[in-house]
This record gives structure tokens, sequence and C-alpha cells, in this order.
């Protein structure tokens, strides 16, 4: 019989609303996507100064894992080479290439180029918490619950790790979509169980 | 070389995206790295950026980078006496 995991917490962050368990938490109504995520940054009162030198995606990631592990989260249960990242999307770093791109016509900025990758955003989460554990970047046209769920059950059911933060996290121009889990092996009060099914419904309730 | 050191330390602030710091919050002799401002090594590509691009230094020999970035007053001295040179 498989073993069961548990969505213990999820974040999704849509154009205009933060969202965390369903409920939304900040709302911000101008279209510049910087303006939003750095408003959304200080409404939860980031502390990482690093935050305004990162690319559009890498903060959706970095403020999305701060709210979704925010009171949700014990570090403390875990060892850091326990806890891995497993995130996705349709543009890989494509928003930032471009604006890189931009730059080398005059003088390339050193400070682009180093988020012309997308897997930069697993980086500064693993940063910023200290963790350790297996990540992976995946790129799809779409996000992909089933391959998700079977990838981090594979990953928590042996060992590899015990704790998996997994999820979407896509930007072009001034779009942008976070959509953040927690995936835990040991059910808490507000879990859900770990399936293709209640990914896709968390996903398709926040982002229509 | 006040007025030097004063634009400096605006430019720095937006090449750096330094938005949580004010031109005020930099001290003339405050590092720049590590335990100053905590600057770092992509931070210092961005720095000779700025000299390039605000004015027009290239920084030929990468071993002056530490003590040409060390503090806004070394960086100001650095461009003064470059522009002194090259006048």
């Amino acid at each position: 019989m498989p073993k069961q995991n548990y969505i213990s917490a999820h974040c999704v962050i849509t154009n205009n609303t933060v969202y965390k368990n369903g409920q939304a938490l900040f709302q911000f109504t101008e279209k510049d996507l910087s303006s939003y995520l750095i408003a959304a940054y200080r409404h939860f009162d980031g502390q990482y100064p690093k935050f305004f030198k990162m690319d559009n995606l890498s903060r959706t990631g970095w403020l999305a894992c701060e709210v979704l592990l925010q009171d949700s989260f014990d570090k403390a249960a875990y060892k850091p080479e326990d806890i891995g990242i497993v995130l996705s999307n349709a543009n890989s770093s494509l928003d930032t290439d471009i604006k890189y791109f931009e730059t080398t016509k005059t003088m390339a900025s050193p400070a682009q180029f180093v988020y012309t990758l997308p897997n930069i955003v697993i980086g500064e989460i693993s940063i910023r918490h200290q963790f350790k554990g297996e990540n992976a970047f995946f790129i799809f046209d779409q996000f992909d619950a089933a391959f998700i769920q079977q990838y981090v059950s594979n990953l928590l059911d042996n060992d590899i790790l015990q704790c998996c933060i997994c999820g979407w996290v896509d930007v072009l121009d001034d779009a942008c979509n976070g959509s953040l889990f927690l995936i835990e092996r040991e059910k808490s009060a507000n879990s859900t169980i770990f399936t293709e099914e209640n990914l896709n419904n968390i996903y398709q309730l926040q982002n229509g | 070389m006040d007025k030097l050191i004063s634009d400096l330390k605006t430019q720095i602030i937006a090449q750096l995206n330094l938005q949580d710091t004010k031109p005020e919050d930099i001290g003339d002799d405050q590092p720049l790295f590590v335990e100053g401002l905590g600057l770092d090594s992509i931070d210092a590509l961005e720095l000779i950026v700025l000299l390039q691009q605000n004015y027009k230094i290239k920084l030929s020999n990468a071993e002056d980078g530490p003590k040409v970035f060390k503090t806004v007053k070394t960086m100001a001295e650095y461009i003064t006496a470059y522009q002194a040179q090259n006048s």
C-alpha cells in the first residue's frame, strides 16, 4: 500500500492577491509586478534586503515560500538536508533573459545575468531558510499536478526527503503565479491528503 | 570631493537596488563589503559597471578592486585621481 503524505499548507500568489490556505491576505491593484511584489514583501514584514536585488521570478517564489512557512512550519523538526524543493513553470527564466539581453546592448548587467536560470529561485529560498535537501526545477506547458505529486511522493516515500516545498512559480512581463505547497509525511490539524486531485483543486481555486 | 561622494552614494543605491538604504546611511569610510554595507561579489561587478557607465573608467587591473571599492571615499579618490590624470 502506498504511503500517505499531506499538504500541510499552501500559498498562492496571483497577479493581484496573495492567498494562504485559501484566505486572501494581501491585495494590490496596480499592474506593475515589481511594485506589487515589493508592496507584498513590506506587508508581510520581510526583513531580507537581498529581496530587492532578486528578479521577479525569485521574488515571487521567495515571497510565496515566506508566506507558506509563516506559522505553518516547524523547521526545527527536520534536518536541513531533509527539506527539499521541487518547482516548475512554463516560462523558465525568460522574463529575466529578455531584460538581461536588453542590458547587453549597452552594458551587460552582472546582477541580471545571475538570474538567467529558473532554478536560482530554489537557491534563494534555500539560502534564506538553510534548506539543503534534494531540489529540482521542471519546465511544463502548464501546472502538472500528477507529475509533481508522483515526483515528490517518490522523494518522500524513499526517505530521500522528509518534507518538501513544491509547486509552480512562473513570471513573464507583469504576470506572475506562485503556487507553493508544503508537503509533510505527518498529518497535522488542517492538512489534506497529498493527491493530484487536491493539488489541482487548490491550484484551480485561486488561479481560476 | 563631497559632491562626488554624495553622487556615488546615490548611484550605488540605484545600481545595487538597495531600496531600504538612504544615502545618509552610508558612511564615507564605511566598508562596502562584508561587515559594512554587506555587498557581495556580484555587487562588486555592478560597481565596476557603475564606474564604466557614469565615469567612463575601465578598471584595467582586477587586483585594484579591493583597494578602489573599499569605501565610498576610496572610490571617490580613485575617480578624482583618474580624472586628473586623464584630463
